[in-house]
């Protein structure tokens, strides 16, 4: 069987989705003939239709709200961010309706909020964002983040026949650098489950999205170098965390790096360190540290880029911290 | 001061009798029962803040009538439109029970006053956030065209929410997509203290629907019946598939924004000259006594019905438990059902119970 990328992947997704459920459809700012900015949508207004494949006005609020009208209704709407980084124009509604409505009004927002994320690409500040730590501080919202071609598949899937809104994020340096066979048949990954990526003994590294690639690079280094057994754990799903894994591979290593790619004030770093605090108190042989952005926008010279982001060699230099403590 | 009513130049065919006495029987139970949530304030019995439509009765309960329960139109409903909502089938034990965070009101105490909704019978809470509702309808509209339902929707704004971004992205999306939608703008004149000259700098809400390429009209909206002709012609068009239509529809607040809003904003004398020269019950009690015939005892008889609906309902809902704590813990999300109780609610002996190592961790609290 061929190799799908990242992209391929969850255009699939996209694609037998649309296939099994009539009710499902997409939106969002030239997603129809010309196929999407990074052409994730590419054929499915060919196949589908203009009613289901839907170019709508630049109006970020105005797609997300009438997502969660069209889904009160018995549709499943799933939205196109241009870029992640304009989810913050449709933030209100994103958190202020959407995420209250079944509570409140027992409305139901089976729908999902997707778009390509994330850096390492020399996009800048308006087009490198990882703004899911904003939307991890609000009930109501569930949040994925995809590292392998065949999760992001699963887990679109998973997103797209949830019965509240799912925000996707797709990391766009994966999007075409990473392919792999995807599993047969109707492959759904569910949501709040974490994936051991790598199995180790000495030192965890708790991660998600391209960051995992990083973390996995950086085991393999430590592996050659320092005889260092790493375990990988890739998240995939923010909210809800999958505690149980979290506590596992804490309660194998004892010791545990946090990486990721947003910025470090207020990342969810920090909320996974808080829970470890809480699960497993007692199995700690090593303070918790976080490997993340720095805490400025996103520059886009490679050069200030490459020194904002967290690196493999930063990752490899925290992990030998923490094994030496 | 508009003092001519459409309601005289009606033909009788369009309502019947029985129809304006029905409108007559919404815009007094909705003044009945806003009166009676100000005994009930002024008690303490209402838990949060109140929220008056006194004088704009006739806006939100003519254009409400416009709709077709029967093919599953659908509303959202402003502040001030207590009165659609009764139209499409609230009832005001559940509005009492809201206002007084009762475990039995529609929201279960965890939303304030009006703010509920039941697309069963065609209506959607509002948040507070104004100008969000319009997007929302427009998807709600959208999945009509989508399926190919004779359904319409209608979402209503006041003159400040027509300043947000929501309004504008909203309508825009809508007229763009043809949906079957009405957009109303009740200018009753104020946004909380805020005059509509501080609003926007067109003379009329109405001209804002040429920016979006759609009709725009505008209607005395103290006149129940011309508000009923003019939201009947946008709520056919809309079904017909001709697309949204823009109506503003001219009120005026006579009440603040809420109960504890002193009014120190509005000129001396014009809460009164309102409510003297152009009471929208008065307006149409002198039409249904005049072109219609009703008379008094008539009219007398429904607020009488009124009222004894609302005695029976205010005694129904102060005896309406208060809700369990941990009910609010439900339904954040379809799955998990349930969010978890925190920690702390559950005491030092689970704490030591759950953990491992636990052996040095000080006493229990049994």
């Amino acid at each position: 069987m061929a190799e799908s990328t990242y992209l391929e992947a969850i255009r699939q997704g996209l694609f037998e989705e649309m296939e099994r459920d009539p009710n499902v459809f997409c939106l969002g700012e030239d997603i129809g003939a010309y196929g999407g900015a990074f052409k994730v949508t590419e054929g499915l207004q060919t196949r589908f239709g203009e009613k289901r494949v839907i170019d709508t006005p630049l109006s970020e609020a105005a797609i997300v709200g009438a997502a969660a009208g069209a889904a009160h209704m018995g549709m499943r709407p799933v939205c196109e961010m241009q870029f992640i980084d304009f989810i913050s124009c449709a933030y209100d509604m994103l958190t202020n309706y959407v995420a209250t409505a079944r509570y409140r009004a027992f409305l139901p927002c089976p729908m999902v909020v997707r778009g390509p994320s994330g850096g390492y690409v020399r996009g800048g500040p308006f087009h490198s964002q990882n703004p899911e730590a904003a939307f991890l501080h609000t009930p109501g919202l569930k949040i994925v983040y995809p590292a392998t071609a065949s999760d992001a598949k699963g887990l679109l899937k998973a997103a797209i026949r949830d019965d509240d809104c799912v925000l996707f994020f797709e990391h766009k340096y994966l999007y075409r650098r990473i392919k792999e066979e995807l599993p047969p048949g109707d492959h759904v990954v569910p949501i709040g489950k974490a994936r051991v990526a790598r199995e180790g003994r000495d030192l965890s590294i708790i991660t998600y999205a391209a960051t995992v690639w990083k973390a996995l690079e950086a085991a393999e280094q430590l592996e050659r170098e320092d005889g260092l057994s790493v375990e990988v754990l890739d998240l995939r799903s923010l909210l809800p965390m999958d505690d149980e894994a979290i506590a596992a591979t804490v309660k194998k290593t004892n010791r545990v790096l946090i990486v990721h790619e947003d910025t470090v004030t207020g990342g969810i770093a920090g909320e996974i360190a808080a829970r470890i605090n809480d699960l497993a108190f007692e199995w700690r042989d090593a303070p918790i540290k976080r490997v993340a952005a720095h805490d400025v926008p996103l520059p886009y010279a490679p050069q200030l880029e490459d020194f904002m982001l967290p690196q493999t060699g930063d990752i490899v230099r925290a992990a030998r911290w923490l094994a030496a403590y | 001061m508009a003092v001519t009513s459409a309601s005289e130049r009606l033909a009788p065919a369009v309502l019947t009798r029985a129809q304006l006495l029905e409108l007559y029987y919404y815009m007094r139970l909705t003044r009945s029962l806003e009166e009676r949530l100000v005994n009930l304030y002024r008690q303490t019995k209402v838990v949060g803040g109140l929220f008056r439509s006194l004088g704009q009765e006739a806006d939100a309960v003519g254009s409400a009538y416009a709709l077709d329960r029967s093919k599953g139109d659908i509303l959202s409903p402003l502040i001030r439109n207590l009165g659609s909502m009764l139209v499409q089938g609230a009832t005001p034990l559940e509005i009492l029970r809201q206002y007084m965070a009762k475990g039995d009101s529609p929201t279960r105490g965890r939303e304030l006053n009006i703010h509920f909704g039941d697309t069963v019978r065609g209506f959607i809470g509002q948040i507070s956030h104004l100008g969000d509702m319009v997007p929302v309808m427009a998807g709600v509209t959208l999945s009509f065209k989508l399926r190919g339902e004779e359904r319409v929707g209608l979402v209503y704004v006041g003159d400040g929410a027509t300043s947000t971004g929501a309004f504008h992205e909203g309508i825009n999306f809508a007229a763009v997509q043809r949906c079957p939608l009405v957009v109303i703008v009740e200018n009753n004149g104020y946004a909380y203290s805020t005059p509509t000259s501080r609003q926007t700098a067109c003379t009329s809400f109405k001209d804002k629907a040429i920016g979006y390429g759609v009709p725009g009209v505008r209607a005395d909206g103290n006149d129940v019946v011309a508000t009923y002709e003019v939201t009947k012609e946008a709520v056919d068009r809309a079904r017909r598939g001709e697309g949204v239509t823009l109506i503003e529809l001219m009120t005026y607040r006579r009440k603040g924004h809420a109960e504890h809003d002193n009014q120190s904003y509005i000129p001396s004398g014009e809460i009164e000259r309102w409510a003297r020269e152009n009471d929208p019950l008065d307006r149409f009690a002198k039409v249904l006594a005049g072109r219609e015939g009703v008379s008094a005892a008539e009219l007398e008889r429904i607020d009488a019905r009124v009222a004894a609906e609302i005695d029976r309902a205010t005694d129904e809902a102060e005896a309406s438990p208060a809700p369990e704590p941990r009910d609010g813990l439900l339904g954040v999300y379809a799955d998990p059902a349930v969010a978890p109780v925190l920690w702390y609610r559950e005491g030092v002996r689970s704490a030591v119970d759950q953990h491992e190592r636990a052996q040095g961790w000080g006493t229990h609290d049994g």
